[in-house]
Parts: C-alpha cells; sequence; structure tokens
C-alpha cells in the first residue's frame, strides 16, 4: 500500500466544501462544458458529434456567421477603446480633484459622482433613450439654448453614431469604478511623501504626473484590466437601448448580443447552442487574451517597481 | 509608525496639499459640481417628470412636479398592468438569499484560508480566486442546460444558485484578508478554552463586520441589477425580477410617456434610496482598501 496523504482535518473540509461545491457547479464545470461543446455539433440533426475546430472555423469564416463576428469583434474593440479613452482619464481627473486634502464637501461630492454606477443598464438604458430622444426634445432643446440647436441628431437611430453614443452612456454609469479606484489609492499616499516633493519644489501638475501617478499605476492596470472584462461581456445596456439585434443595421452588435442571438436565434435564424457555446469560447479567449498577460507581466513588473 | 499622539492617519492636514484656495479652489469646485450634473440631472429629470400631466412632461420639462402640473396616471396605469409588488418580491429573495449564501460560505472558505495551514492551500484560494476576472455568463449555454436537467428552470432557486457561484470568489477573497488580520491571540485563548473550530468561527465573523458589510454592498448590486440571467434562466411571469420586469414593461409602453417615466422612477428608487443609506459604507469600504 501507498503511504497515505497526511489528511486534512475535517473542519477544514466543512469549511470550504459548501462554497468550493457551488463554485464549482455553477461556474467552472458550465465554463469548461461551453468550452467542450464547442468543439461538439448535430451537422444533419441527428446525434452529437464532436467536430473539433468546425465550428470556430465557421464563426470567422462562414457567411452567416463571419460577418456579424467580426463586425461585433470590431464594434466591441471600439466600446472598449472609448471607454479607455474617455471613462478612465475623466475618472482620473475627478478623483484628483476630489483627493485634495480637506475638499469641502467631499462627501456630497462622492455620493452623487457614484449614483449613476449602482443603477442598473436597464434604467440607464432608457433613461437616456428618453432624454436623447427627439420627441421629448431634452438634448435638442439644451444644445438649442447653447446656440447648438442644428447640431442635434437622433444619436441612436443613426448607423454613425449609435455605437459611440452607447459608449459614452456607458461611461457616464461607469466612470464611477474608475474614479472611487483612483480616489482610494491617491488618499493612500503618505502625506509625508507629497510633503518631501513639496519641499523639492514639485507641486500641482507636476507633483501629480511626477509622483503620485507613478505611485498609482497598479491601480491603473487594474481599471483597465477591469474595464476590458466588462467591456468584452457587455450586454444589457445595447439589448435596452438597441434590442437584440443591435439596431441600426447591427451598427452597435458587440459581442453579447451576438452571443445571445446565436445562442437563442432572433427572427429566421435558430439558435445553436453549439455555436452559442463556440461565441462563448472566443470571448473566453479573448478575456485570458486580456487578464493572462495583466497577472503575469504587468502586476509582476509593478512589483518590483514598488520595491 | 506614528506616536501615540499621532491623530489618525485621514485625518493629519497635510501641508504638502493645503486646502485649496481662491481662484484654484473656484476651479475645482466648478468642475465638480459640473460633473455632479452631469451625473445627477438625467436622473432627477426623469424622477420629477413622472409626476407630471403628459402636456407638462412635453412643454415644462424642466419644472418640479407645481400644482397644476401634476398628473399620477402613470403610476396607475403600471400598477394596473404591470405586476411591480411581485417582482420586487421575487428581486428581494433572489438578492437576499444569494448574498446570504455568499456572506456565510465566502465567510466560512475565506476563514478556513487564512487561519489553517494544510496541504494545498494556497492552490484552494488560487482556484476559487480564478472566478474574480473570468465572467460567468460564458458557461451560459451549459448552466441553462444544468438547471433545465435540474428542472429548475423558471425558479427563483436557479437565479440563487448561479449568483451565489458569482459573488463567491470575490467574497472569498476579501474575507480572508480581513480574517488573517484579526489577532492570533484571541483565536489562541478560545482554543486553550477548549472551543470548538466552528465556535471559533462564529467569535471571528463579528469581528470583520465592516468587510461583510463591504462585500455584502458589492455582490447585492450586480445581483438586483442582472439582466443577461433573468432573461435566460427566469423569463417567467411569475419568477420576473424588478430589473427584467421594467425591461419588459417599458418596452412595451414607449409611447405611453407617464408609464414609462412611473415605472422607470419606481425602478430606480428602491435602488437609490439603498445607495444613500449604505453610500458612507460602500464609499468607505471602496477608499480603504477592501478591493487591493
Amino acid at each position: 500500500m501507498r503511504p497515505r496523504l497526511r489528511r486534512v482535518p475535517l473542519h477544514i473540509i466543512v469549511f470550504i466544501l459548501p462554497a468550493a461545491a457551488i463554485y464549482t457547479a455553477f461556474m467552472i464545470y458550465p465554463l469548461f462544458d461551453s468550452l467542450r461543446l464547442s468543439l461538439h455539433g448535430n451537422p444533419e440533426g441527428g446525434g452529437v458529434v464532436f467536430v473539433g475546430l468546425q465550428n470556430y472555423a465557421r464563426l470567422v469564416a462562414d457567411s452567416l456567421y463571419a460577418p456579424r463576428f467580426w463586425g461585433a469583434v470590431r464594434h466591441n474593440l471600439i466600446f472598449f477603446a472609448i471607454h479607455m479613452l474617455v471613462q478612465n482619464p475623466v475618472g482620473l481627473l475627478l478623483a484628483a480633484l476630489l483627493s485634495a486634502r480637506r475638499l469641502p464637501g467631499l462627501a456630497v461630492y462622492r455620493t452623487l459622482l457614484f449614483a449613476p454606477t449602482v443603477l442598473s443598464f436597464v434604467i440607464v438604458g432608457f433613461i437616456w433613450q428618453l432624454i436623447l430622444s427627439p420627441l421629448w426634445g431634452i438634448a435638442g432643446g439644451l444644445l438649442r439654448a447653447a446656440g447648438l440647436g442644428a447640431h442635434f441628431r437622433p444619436w441612436l437611430g443613426l448607423e454613425g453614431s449609435a455605437l459611440v453614443t452607447l459608449s459614452l452612456i456607458s461611461v457616464w454609469q461607469f466612470v464611477g469604478i474608475p474614479l472611487m479606484l483612483f480616489h482610494a489609492a491617491l488618499i493612500g499616499i503618505p502625506d509625508d511623501l507629497l510633503e518631501a516633493a513639496r519641499v523639492d519644489g514639485a507641486t500641482g501638475w507636476r507633483a501629480f504626473w511626477g509622483i503620485e501617478f507613478p505611485l498609482i499605476l497598479p491601480v491603473v492596470g487594474l481599471v483597465a484590466i477591469l474595464t476590458y472584462v466588462g467591456n468584452f461581456n457587455a450586454f444589457d445596456l445595447i439589448y435596452t437601448a438597441q434590442g437584440a439585434l443591435a439596431g441600426p443595421n447591427f451598427s452597435t452588435d458587440i459581442l453579447g448580443t451576438f452571443f445571445y442571438r446565436t445562442f437563442f436565434g432572433f427572427q429566421l435564424q435558430l439558435g445553436n447552442p453549439f455555436m452559442g457555446a463556440t461565441v462563448a469560447g472566443v470571448m473566453f479567449l479573448l478575456i485570458l487574451a486580456g487578464v493572462l498577460p495583466y497577472l503575469f507581466v504587468w502586476q509582476r513588473r509593478i512589483e518590483v517597481h514598488e520595491l | 509608525m506614528s506616536s501615540p499622539v499621532a491623530p489618525p492617519a485621514h485625518r493629519v492636514i497635510s501641508a504638502a496639499y493645503p486646502r485649496p484656495y481662491g481662484g484654484k479652489a473656484l476651479g475645482v469646485h466648478a468642475i465638480l459640481v459640473a460633473y455632479a450634473l452631469i451625473a445627477i440631472l438625467p436622473v432627477l429629470l426623469i424622477a420629477m417628470n413622472s409626476f407630471k400631466t403628459r402636456a407638462a412632461i412635453f412643454t415644462t420639462p424642466y419644472l418640479p412636479p407645481l400644482p397644476g402640473l401634476v398628473s399620477l396616471v402613470g403610476y396607475e396605469t403600471m400598477f394596473e398592468r404591470a405586476h411591480f409588488a411581485r417582482y420586487f418580491v421575487n428581486s428581494a429573495v433572489v438578492a437576499g438569499s444569494a448574498m446570504a449564501l455568499i456572506l456565510l460560505l465566502g465567510a466560512m472558505a475565506g476563514f478556513a484560508l487564512a487561519e489553517y495551514r494544510f496541504r494545498g492551500n494556497a492552490w484552494v484560494g488560487l482556484y476559487l480566486a480564478l472566478g474574480i476576472m473570468i465572467p460567468i455568463r460564458l458557461g451560459t449555454v451549459s448552466i441553462l442546460r444544468i438547471m433545465s436537467d435540474l428542472r429548475l428552470v423558471n425558479t427563483l432557486f436557479a437565479l440563487i444558485l448561479v449568483y451565489a457561484a458569482q459573488g463567491l470568489p470575490l467574497a472569498v477573497f476579501i474575507l480572508q484578508q480581513f480574517m488573517r488580520q484579526v489577532p492570533r491571540d484571541l483565536k489562541d485563548a478560545a482554543r486553550i478554552d477548549g472551543m470548538s473550530e466552528y465556535r471559533i468561527f462564529w467569535l471571528v465573523l463579528p469581528l470583520v463586520r465592516p468587510a461583510v458589510a463591504t462585500v455584502a454592498v458589492f455582490t447585492m448590486i450586480p445581483i438586483w441589477n442582472d439582466l443577461w440571467f433573468p432573461l435566460i434562466l427566469a423569463p417567467g411571469e411569475a419568477t420576473k425580477t424588478v430589473t427584467l420586469g421594467a425591461q419588459q414593461f417599458i418596452g412595451q409602453f414607449i409611447s405611453d410617456w407617464n408609464s414609462m417615466l412611473a415605472s422607470l422612477t419606481l425602478a430606480m428608487v428602491p435602488v437609490l434610496a439603498a445607495y444613500m443609506v449604505f453610500s458612507r459604507s460602500l464609499i468607505r469600504g471602496l477608499t480603504t482598501g477592501a478591493l487591493k
């Protein structure tokens, strides 16, 4: 007989098992099972057979899937780029302003600035649909008041502007996350460090970019990866504002809505769980492609710098 | 780090960052007020107009519901047609049960990982942390199969299980870090007194209350607001959550502005009210490094 491993005491198992069981059964197993399903199919409507990477090949090349798939990838990249270029810099700016020591009204500002973040996508989608609606005329009226009335368009209804508009709506909602994370990091910087910088003559703008920003770099990475994962997993806002078809003419279709339609079907096309799992598989790879470099490259380098 | 007489770190009045004054302070406040308005005005506009007559909504959208402009017809239509009370109960049951599971099981696992050195401790911790970064939605195809095999489609139980699985990784991760900070002496004293490990867990749990509150708020918001899983796992009338109910109800009433504004307001109010109550502990949780 092999020598028995030292047994883990019972109470440790009792503590860990329930959490591990639920997590494994409803998260880890489904993720792997979904990847397995993406390698299967039922070509003639008969039994389920292993088809290797055929589903993936169809997704990227078949005329039924490929145009929508590549469209969704492109739109998702634009969606992400707008978050990185608008949401995170605005969050950083507001956080820097909020982090001035002894700012009067700090609690009120924090509460107000973070409020949209706790609302659901559904509510946010409808709020902006109403405000941007030419029928109600709020957005149009405000532009007219500013003398820019001629620039008003039904932005959500135009192919050229719908995706950017939705991205900005999402930015409006989620700017609170980078704002709070940056704010937390900035107020965590020890005062004596800033004091030393001030004595050395670095103030304001120069102190911020020279001292504070490098110190909060780990949070910059965290914000970037949270934005990336959140954006490549987005669905609710587009579905609420533009429907499952992500109109007009699929111009706001991202991977989340494409996944939903592929899995459940829409109008004339039947849903297909295997192709749905394949879309999820691609999303999984894309998210890993962001998360792994973050964990193994960015975080390590940053830790070295901190020492 | 600090001498016994020093005030707590966050109270230190820093010379490096003098309180903004003069023109600079004005500029800072101008930007913050402007952005606060951008954040809050759309919400106010919706809530305000939900109490007005249809004519007033269109002719004077910026006025508060003054006498003469008031109408509750939107709320009346909504209470006749939609079952918001039921949706609300469903959401409360789902979010409440999932949160109870996440907090209890997450605290147990976090306690074990923080407290004991055993074979594979680090691996178990890493395994449970994987789910922080990977969205559970990617397993949806398989989750729907499992739920239909278990005959749980269109039950609240399906949502509770999925949300528990979704929330546990972050809960274990955060609670474990806070459990580590509980002083050893306390637990060792309890062991000398002959307390069982289970009793010690219940002894430690109240000591990490702030972390539990933070985790509670962080897990509650995404569960309450989720549209994806209610839409896929429990779209039936009896199991609709507020978020799904609002999405479908408002979608139908796209030309009835009174009802639309009323249902939006009603869907927002509980969330914003809860936020106002918990905002201090939520923001404290965010800013004291619960997520670092």
